[in-house]
């Protein structure tokens, strides 16, 4: 008996039935539908109940079908696909869902009076006004918590991977960690001690000082992974170029994970931009315009959000103005994302011929 | 320019455990050594404790002596960085720096060492480059990323890097291991124009190139798993080749080892 017609009488074991491509929407919408004539014969006014049940359905169906007609084994496989685009969907509905609100809320009132204009002499339940001094006191304060934080957090991440030996080095990794889980109204306590101790006043670096406090973790965390991605084989070409620990560090070492430094570094100040904790404990908030971070109340986005929300007795404006304020802050760090990932992909290492 | 390396009595741990143990050995100027032997006995790692690479690894220490034309690289008072620039390194895998251009990489050690005239940089880039058999390859190139070249052409660009700096002793660390026929052939025709200027300590694990490239063989063997490295003997290419002293030599060349 020859070979070929051994093949030729088996089946092939290469070649399974399997469902045609359009299988899962036609699944989902049967899923949606059935889940929505379930609610509604069950008398269930909620949104959440029918789409919990659709997704239910949509993950038994796709398991019965596909283990009918393609086998078990097929069947988990499109499974786990389906739980991963439900996960999928759920991380996302909440962020998009978060954006669509802000924009459509914040565009109401947002334009160049708005951005170029303080609340000094609007009363919080009036309309008018702007976010011109909360957007100084934001910069300034970010800005400034930023020069504090992120060369100490990088410094400190160069130490621990490039020096760091023994007891030192452990103790710096623990306290790093305590201070990732420090809540920013702790921080800010523990300038207000200081500030209560020296006698002063809420001024704007006293708030810098705390989110500084806040940032620092971060960025030795995300700096210290990012060192520890250069290869080992660069540090030593260079040292046995003759090349001096510290210059390999600057003109090798840090150039090669430069992209994601800079990348840990704008998610460090996107954290901080966002806090209200700190800034409401040690900088006050003021509706008037003070450029100088050293002295006297300033305002910040996130303050200026809360502050029209809680003192505006219901007054349509005021929140108007907050949704502004909250697409600005939003938008503010979006653009630093953009910029950080630009610097990213410049100074990332070059590939190509 | 090239100088003599001296040996005498070396022992390189890591953290407790001992790597290779009481080696002696002279290498002579402009010439070409080639280390062979098993993997495991040592041969990276004394190679390695001959331009004080060993102690960058956490733990790496090292006893005995090392003298390069009578100065003991191990002596009081000798900077390691200085050491580094007398003795250059070529790595097993080629690691050209990605963050630079391919003249950048040439230029590294003269750049980042600091010792250097502007006007003179971009002949030495050019003398090294074509030191290195790769300057007809890359010259309308030099502004690219050293990333993009092969990786015999990475490797010989890691060459041209090493000697730049003018070495007096050029280390090579199975430097064809990870490259072709060719370009193996390449470096190897490279590495016997280079010994004019260096001498040169080569480790390789292919035993027809250590024929082929060097005027003496070392033979190193380690006697357990655990055991430290030792080295069994050195002598003449041609003698390890055809008639060595010891049998474990004769074994190992001829395969009929363990």
């Amino acid at each position: 008996m020859s070979t070929a017609a051994v093949t030729d009488k088996r089946p092939s074991t290469l070649r399974a039935a399997s469902l045609p491509k359009w299988t899962p929407w036609a699944i989902a919408a049967g899923s949606i539908a059935l889940g929505l004539g379930i609610s509604a014969a069950a008398g269930l006014d909620s949104k959440i109940q029918w789409a919990l049940i659709a997704a239910l359905l949509f993950i038994l169906g796709t398991y019965g079908v596909a283990a009918r007609v393609e086998g078990r084994r097929q069947a988990k496989d499109r499974v786990a696909t389906s739980l991963v685009w439900v996960a999928f969907l759920l991380a996302v509905i909440p962020l998009v869902s978060l954006i669509w609100v802000t924009v459509a809320r914040g565009v109401k009132v947002l334009d160049i009076h708005f951005l170029t204009h303080s609340m000094g002499i609007v009363a919080d339940t009036e309309p008018g006004g702007g976010i011109y001094h909360a957007i100084i006191g934001s910069l300034e304060q970010v800005g400034l918590a930023t020069l504090i934080g992120a060369p100490i957090g990088v410094l400190t991440a160069i130490y621990l991977v490039e020096y760091g030996r023994g007891k030192l080095a452990k103790a710096v990794t623990f306290f790093v960690d305590v201070m990732t889980g420090i809540p920013s109204i702790v921080a800010g306590l523990f300038i207000l001690s200081l500030m209560l101790i020296f006698e002063m006043q809420p001024f704007g670096f006293a708030g810098s000082l705390a989110l500084a406090i806040l940032m620092m973790p971060v960025v030795v965390r995300s700096t210290e992974e990012m060192l520890k991605l250069v290869p080992n084989e660069l540090r030593e070409a260079s040292l046995a170029l003759g090349v001096p620990k510290w210059r390999t560090i600057l003109k090798v070492v840090l150039p090669t994970s430069i992209g994601g430094i800079t990348t840990g570094i704008m998610l460090a100040v996107a954290r901080i931009a966002g806090e209200t904790a700190p800034v409401l404990l040690l900088v006050f908030g003021n509706p008037f315009i003070n450029n100088n971070p050293f002295e006297g109340a300033q305002a910040s986005l996130p303050l200026y959000i809360y502050q029209q929300f809680a003192n505006s007795a219901g007054s349509g404006a005021a929140y108007d103005r907050a949704w502004a304020a909250s697409l600005t802050l939003i938008a503010f760090v979006m653009i630093l994302n953009l910029v950080a990932r630009g610097i990213a992909r410049w100074k990332a290492p070059k590939t190509g011929r | 320019m090239a100088k003599r390396i001296d040996v005498s009595g070396l022992t390189a741990y890591y953290g407790s455990h001992k790597a290779i143990e009481d080696i002696s050995m002279t290498v002579e100027p402009r010439s070409v050594t080639a280390f062979i032997g098993p993997s495991g006995c040592g041969k990276s790692t004394f190679l390695r404790t001959l331009n004080r690479m060993h102690e960058v690894t956490p733990g790496g220490r090292v006893e005995g002596k090392v003298l390069l034309d009578d100065e003991d690289l191990y002596g009081t008072g000798v900077d390691p960085v200085s050491v580094r620039r007398e003795v250059g390194m070529v790595f097993q895998r080629p690691n050209p720096f990605p963050t630079m251009s391919i003249f950048d990489n040439v230029a590294a050690g003269l750049r980042l060492n600091g010792n250097y005239r502007k006007s003179e940089l971009s002949d030495i880039v050019e003398k090294s480059l074509r030191g290195a058999n790769l300057w007809n390859e890359v010259k309308d190139r030099l502004n690219k990323p050293g990333s993009g070249l092969s990786g015999g052409q990475q490797q010989r660009l890691c060459i041209a890097r090493a000697i730049a700096v003018e070495p007096k002793v050029l280390l090579m660390d199975e430097p064809c291991s990870a490259l072709d026929p060719i370009s193996t052939l390449a470096i190897e025709d490279l590495i016997g124009e280079l010994k004019e200027r260096f001498t040169i300590v080569i480790v390789t694990h292919n035993m027809q190139q250590a024929a082929r490239v060097s005027d003496r063989t070392a033979f190193f063997n380690l006697a357990a798993v655990g055991q430290p490295g030792r080295l069994i003997e050195i002598d003449d290419t041609e003698r390890i080749f055809s008639n060595p002293s010891v049998q474990a030599t004769e074994d190992y060349i001829s395969g009929r080892f363990g």
